[in-house]
């Protein structure tokens, strides 16, 4: 069954030239039905390819398949070759699953639009991509999934390209990433130039021989470039700022690209590159720090934004954070099973603000919302169920993922990284609960125009929203404490340092023993307390935010201005560049260069024009010149000596 | 002897030119069509090089050989390896597609058609030539017909642009064939023959002294070509000036024969001095790729952006071939050819819109993705392709070059990497203001879409694109040889020249020996 993993990558891909080439001709149920079946089917083989993966022994679950040799120069080989283990297995379900339910959920969000069959080809194209990009066998291949993914977020960013905001949002997204890929590169070739292949198999081979001394310079110097990598396309300080931009595209590709899988791929390479990784604890502090604050840092701006996709976006941005830190003390299990349930309640999340948008004709601004809870109940139903799984409330699936990366930063990192957590968890808590009570409860601030169109969206909207609700309810239990199936299924691939044992046979007689149990229930008061304080402030006493902005004005506007960080790349980066550019071409190339080329030619000219004076074609000028010169002759013959 | 598919190829084009002479001036439609018959034979010609060529041999294939001017030892000798192999499958390739995207042109259409078919045969020359004085020759013989292309159907300041480029160009062809000259006498001080047999040169063992002076009079002449920053500034003027087809073959092969220049003459000739020289070409080269890429970023004018693009990925492929190694040169070549790729259907993709419009100014255009989607698409691929989008070509070859880049100088690849960077910017900063965004221009609202002709002249650009970035395997197989080849033959040169220079050190500085004639001879390195 493993054979079949190519079959994975070839659905999307006969999807992608189908809609491409002759979507336009085609009706658009016919579309949206090719483009459904491509990634359903796909679903379907990953499903196989998990089963046939599960019959294998644990420690011999790897699958390799040569497709063919892409690049051959000199001792420089990246072939095409595929990958599937279990870390690349649990993408590929994550992926194709929920790609396939916010596909589906596109048929009905995107009906009206003109770029129906577009939409599908690009949507196909990015699934295809990020199957690449966890598939490929080899650091090249994963790069090109990597930029592949890039493009499609660019294009999607951009699907609405008229709006210029929206054009802009795309290139902003394009070109931050390429920041960080221009560190991925690097690390590429470094990885080449040291180990002498970009394999994932003969890379990690030689790294946990003990071939490179835990901490040498080399492999620092490789992981931090490839984590710089991870934080272009995973949106963490200091390459975040394009995420909260991207918002621009429509809002199942906010989903399915900037929320559940695309952004992710940070996390995945660096849990990926585990081996590379843990023999470099400097990087690992680096990848923690940033993650802790990027998760603390998004959140904090996540408090006063107004438009709903915007809060989810910076939500984004904090519950990756989480991941790298918890990738960052080497709880690479706990990363990647807050990246499976972040998939599915931030996928929920998303769609469900986009039946919201869907529902009031485009309006984002949850200003003119509020009370809608009893117009689309099915929205508000499923999006209560993410919003309360993302706080962490147990049994919902946010609350064991990240309890468990709470508890692996206290145990194996130290207080400080909890404590940061901690404190972004009490805001996430608190911002996703003021957005739920600013759009569906309270009284409604929609205007009457949008009120008149006010609807529920249609059952291909909904049904995926109640599959994702149930995931999102139900995921957490993959990962319990004490009975995790992930951590099992995952381990080949981490090795014994992915997850700390977390005791839960013993009796809780040790105080170390019982600290998982006591970290279970502070993370939970600390939901609790996020929940109130946003019920204290949007139901209880209204007036509230408004004295509270008004009394801490200056931090109000630094969060609401998102610290001013955009500014302060255009003055820092964009601006010079311009005018050092604009300075390169008017006074280098056009006076410096160019000048000096014409000042040659012109003096070859005048030089030319002074000798042609010479030329007069009158014949007694020159009897003159000979006489004279006969004269100079004899005289220097004479007197010369 | 089989047919001589490489005179065929090279003289098809003159052989057409005589019969465009015979048609009818009116007959305009009957010159175009004649001439692109011709030169899409040529092109299919050229197909069995591509096959029949061995790529498990790195010796000169399809040679032929025949005096030419016997006194002066001068032959009549051609031949490639998988060097030049590709770079005369892309003239053949951009050629009739060039002709066809000329098919607008209505002044003084034979004579244009000439213009182009000689140059064919110019540029086809250059890469095959293995004597150095036929080589000259052909060098000589491209420059007329472009200078002329950019003279008489250019834009409003041709006769400047056209001087500059013809200028500049001989000022560095002087250097070139006084060098070749004095290889003439210096091959003739060692072996007592006089020829100006390229393979023979290849076994010449130069003092550093006289490599120091010859590479540098080949590399001025070549760095202006290529061209390399500093000596770039008449590439913009020309590119600007001179009618689409014209940009597409300047951008397409007469560039590469700078670098092509490098790799075939330099490397091997001059072994020890062109190490000498790695960090001064180097940084020429990473200069020319930020410099390049930032001045680009501000032009205003399509033409000019592109052409100031060139800058940025030519030096891309300097920095490769200066890697010396596998990566670096095959990368660069194969970089090569993904520039003429990709820049030939950038100013093709520009020149379409300009026969729309009438206007060049990234501000006239806007939000044309509305009207013309089949051209957003096929623009935006190309685009990509040259930002070095994995997948597509340009990646397989700067990546390769940056590998080997790299390899040498951890530095020189880390500087040039920046370059991805900025060509993200440059490419997608023009590209949302041509093809995103509102309409702004009244007459934007109804322009049409792509016609067949220029579909079909777009379409084969594509394929090449996608080939290259999905198979570069079957470009890198038949040229690996060759370029390992090359290798070993500087490494052991060097290696030679490296113990008799510093044995000679002593009693002998190089500075003072200017050209002065030391060659070393057989039984003194013997050693």
């Amino acid at each position: 069954m493993l054979n079949l993993i190519s079959l994975v990558l070839l659905f999307p891909l006969i999807g992608t030239a189908i809609n491409g080439l002759i979507g336009k001709k085609l009706r658009k149920e016919t579309v949206g039905y090719i483009a459904c079946g491509a990634i359903g089917m796909s679903f379907f083989v990953a499903i196989l390819v998990f089963f046939g993966l599960l019959q294998l022994p644990p420690e011999s679950r790897v699958f390799e398949k040569q497709l063919f040799n892409w690049i051959e120069s000199g001792s420089f080989k990246a072939a095409a070759g595929l990958q599937v283990d279990p870390l690349s297995s649990l993408m590929i379900l994550i992926i194709t699953g929920v790609g396939f339910l916010i596909h589906i959920y596109s048929i009905g969000y995107m009906h009206h639009d003109k770029g129906y069959h577009r939409y599908f080809c690009y949507l196909n194209l990015f699934t295809f991509s990020m199957l690449l990009l966890v598939l490929g066998n080899n650091f090249l291949l994963m790069f090109i999934g990597w930029e592949a993914v890039g493009l499609c977020s660019y294009l999607l960013i951009g699907f609405w390209f008229e709006k210029k905001s929206a054009s802009d949002a795309a290139k902003k997204a394009f070109i931050v990433n390429r920041v960080g890929d221009f560190g991925f590169a690097l690390g590429i070739m470094l990885i080449f130039i040291t180990f002498d292949t970009i394999d994932f198999t003969g890379v990690f081979h030689a790294a946990s021989q003990g071939n490179i001394a835990v901490g040498s310079f080399t492999v620092t110097i490789i992981t931090l470039l490839l984590f710089m990598g991870a934080t272009g396309k995973s949106a963490q300080i200091p390459l975040y700022t394009w995420l909260p931009d991207a918002m621009e595209g429509p809002t199942p590709v906010s989903a399915l690209i900037h929320a559940a899988t695309m952004v992710t791929a940070g996390v995945y390479m660096i849990a990926r590159c585990n081996v590379l990784f843990m023999l470099s604890p400097f990087t690992m502090t680096v990848v923690a720090c940033i993650g802790a604050a990027t998760a603390l840092f998004a959140a904090s701006i996540g408090l006063v934004q107004n438009d709903i996709k915007r809060v989810l976006a910076y939500s984004t941005v904090s519950q990756l954070g989480y991941m790298f830190l918890a990738c960052g003390v080497g709880a690479f299990t706990a990363g990647v099973f807050h990246l499976m349930t972040h998939a599915f309640f931030k996928a929920l999340l998303f769609l469900g603000s986009g039946s919201v948008i869907h529902a009031l004709s485009g309006e984002q601004d949850m200003r003119k919302m509020g009370g809608l809870k009893k117009h689309i109940p099915i929205t508000y139903r499923t999006f209560l169920v993410g919003t309360v799984a993302i706080a962490g409330i147990p049994p919902f699936a946010g609350f064991f993922s990240k309890d468990e990366i709470l508890l692996e930063a206290f145990v194996r990192g130290n207080f400080i990284y909890w404590a940061v957590g901690a404190l972004a968890a009490l805001f996430t808590a608190f911002y996703m609960f003021r957005l739920l009570i600013m759009t569906f409860h309270g009284k409604s601030r929609v205007d009457h125009h949008a009120m008149e169109h006010l609807h529920e969206s249609p059952k291909n909207m909904t049904v995926p929203l109640k599959i994702l609700a149930v995931l999102a309810l139900l995921g957490g239990f993959l990962g319990i404490p004490g009975a995790s199936a992930i951590n099992g299924f995952l381990s080949p691939v981490f090795g014994e340092h992915g997850h700390v044992e977390t005791h839960g046979a013993e009796a809780c007689g040790s105080h170390a023993a019982c600290l998982p149990y006591l970290m279970m229930v502070i993370s939970t008061g600390i939901a609790i307390a996020g929940i109130y304080l946003a019920y204290l402030m949007y139901i209880k006493s209204p007036e509230l935010p408004k004295k509270l902005a008004e009394r801490f004005s200056l931090i109000y506007k630094l969060l609401l201005n998102k610290y001013y960080i955009d500014e302060i790349y255009d003055a820092l980066f964009v601006n010079p560049i311009k005018k050092i550019s604009l300075l390169l071409w008017k006074r280098v190339d056009a006076q410096l260069i160019d000048g000096t080329v014409n000042g040659v030619a012109g003096f070859v000219r005048g030089f030319g024009s002074v000798l042609r004076l010479s030329q007069t074609g009158y014949v007694r000028n020159y009897a003159f010149y000979i006489v004279a010169g006969c004269i100079f002759i004899i005289v220097f013959v004479v007197f010369g000596k | 002897m089989s047919v001589p598919i490489l005179s065929l190829i090279t003289f098809l084009p003159i052989i057409g030119v005589f019969f465009i002479l015979s048609i009818e001036t009116k007959r305009q439609e009957l010159v175009r069509v004649t001439a692109m018959i011709i030169s899409s034979v040529v092109f299919f010609i050229s197909l069995p090089l591509y096959c029949g060529f061995d790529s498990r041999t790195s010796d000169m294939q399809f040679v032929e050989k025949l005096q030419w001017i016997p006194s002066f030892g001068i032959q009549y000798h051609i031949g490639i390896d998988g060097i030049s192999l590709f770079l005369i499958l892309l003239t053949t390739f951009i050629t009739p597609l060039s002709i066809l995207a000329s098919w607008h042109i209505t002044k003084h259409v034979k004579e244009y058609m000439i213009a182009m078919l000689v140059l064919e045969t110019g540029m086809i020359g250059v890469f095959i030539s293995l004597d150095m004085f036929l080589f000259y020759v052909f060098w000589e013989l491209m420059l007329i017909p472009m200078y002329l292309l950019i003279g008489v159907w250019g834009g409003p300041r041709r006769i400047y642009a056209a001087v500059k480029f013809f200028v500049y160009t001989m000022a560095g062809s002087v250097f070139m064939l006084l060098a070749i000259i004095g290889l003439y006498f210096l091959n003739h001080r060692a072996t007592g023959e006089y020829t100006f047999n390229l393979l023979e040169y290849y076994r010449l063992e130069l003092s550093f002294a006289v490599q120091f002076w010859l590479f540098l009079a080949f590399a001025f002449a070549f760095a202006i070509k290529v061209p390399m920053f500093p000596f770039h500034t008449w590439l913009p003027d020309a590119h600007v000036e001179a009618p689409t087809a014209g940009s597409v073959i300047l951008a397409g092969v007469l560039l590469k024969m700078g670098t092509y220049g490098f790799v075939r003459f330099c490397l091997p000739l001059f072994p020890e001095a062109s190490r000498a020289f790695i960090p001064v070409i180097s940084w020429m080269a990473i200069t020319g790729i930020v410099y390049g890429a930032l001045v680009s970023m501000v032009q205003d004018d399509l033409k000019k952006l592109v052409a100031y693009s060139s800058v940025s990925h030519l030096g891309f492929v300097m920095l490769g071939v200066f890697a010396f190694n596998v990566q670096g040169l095959e990368g660069g070549i194969i970089q090569m050819v993904n520039h003429g790729v990709s820049t030939g259907a950038l100013f093709l993709v520009v020149g379409m819109l300009y026969e729309r419009r009438h206007t060049r100014l990234i501000a006239d255009f806007g939000g044309l993705t509305k009207q013309m989607p089949v051209f957003a698409t096929l623009f935006l691929i190309v685009t990509l392709s040259s930002i070095g989008l994995p997948g597509l070509n340009g990646f397989v070859g700067e990546f390769l070059i940056l590998v080997g880049a790299f390899k040498s100088r951890i530095l020189y690849a880390s500087i040039a990497t920046s370059g991805i960077i900025l060509a993200a910017v440059y490419m997608l900063w023009m590209f949302q203001r041509v093809m995103f965004q509102e309409i702004t221009h009244e007459e934007n609202k109804t322009l049409k879409d792509l016609n067949k002709r220029e579909l079909v002249i777009l379409i084969p650009f594509i394929v090449l694109i996608f080939w290259i970035g999905i198979y570069p395997n079957s470009f890198l197989r038949k040229m690996d040889v060759s370029v390992n080849h090359l290798l070993k033959q500087i490494g052991e040169k060097t290696h030679i020249v490296t113990n008799v220079y510093t044995q000679k050190k002593g009693e002998q500085s190089p500075a003072n020996s200017d050209l002065k004639i030391d060659i070393v001879s057989d039984d003194k390195t013997v050693w």
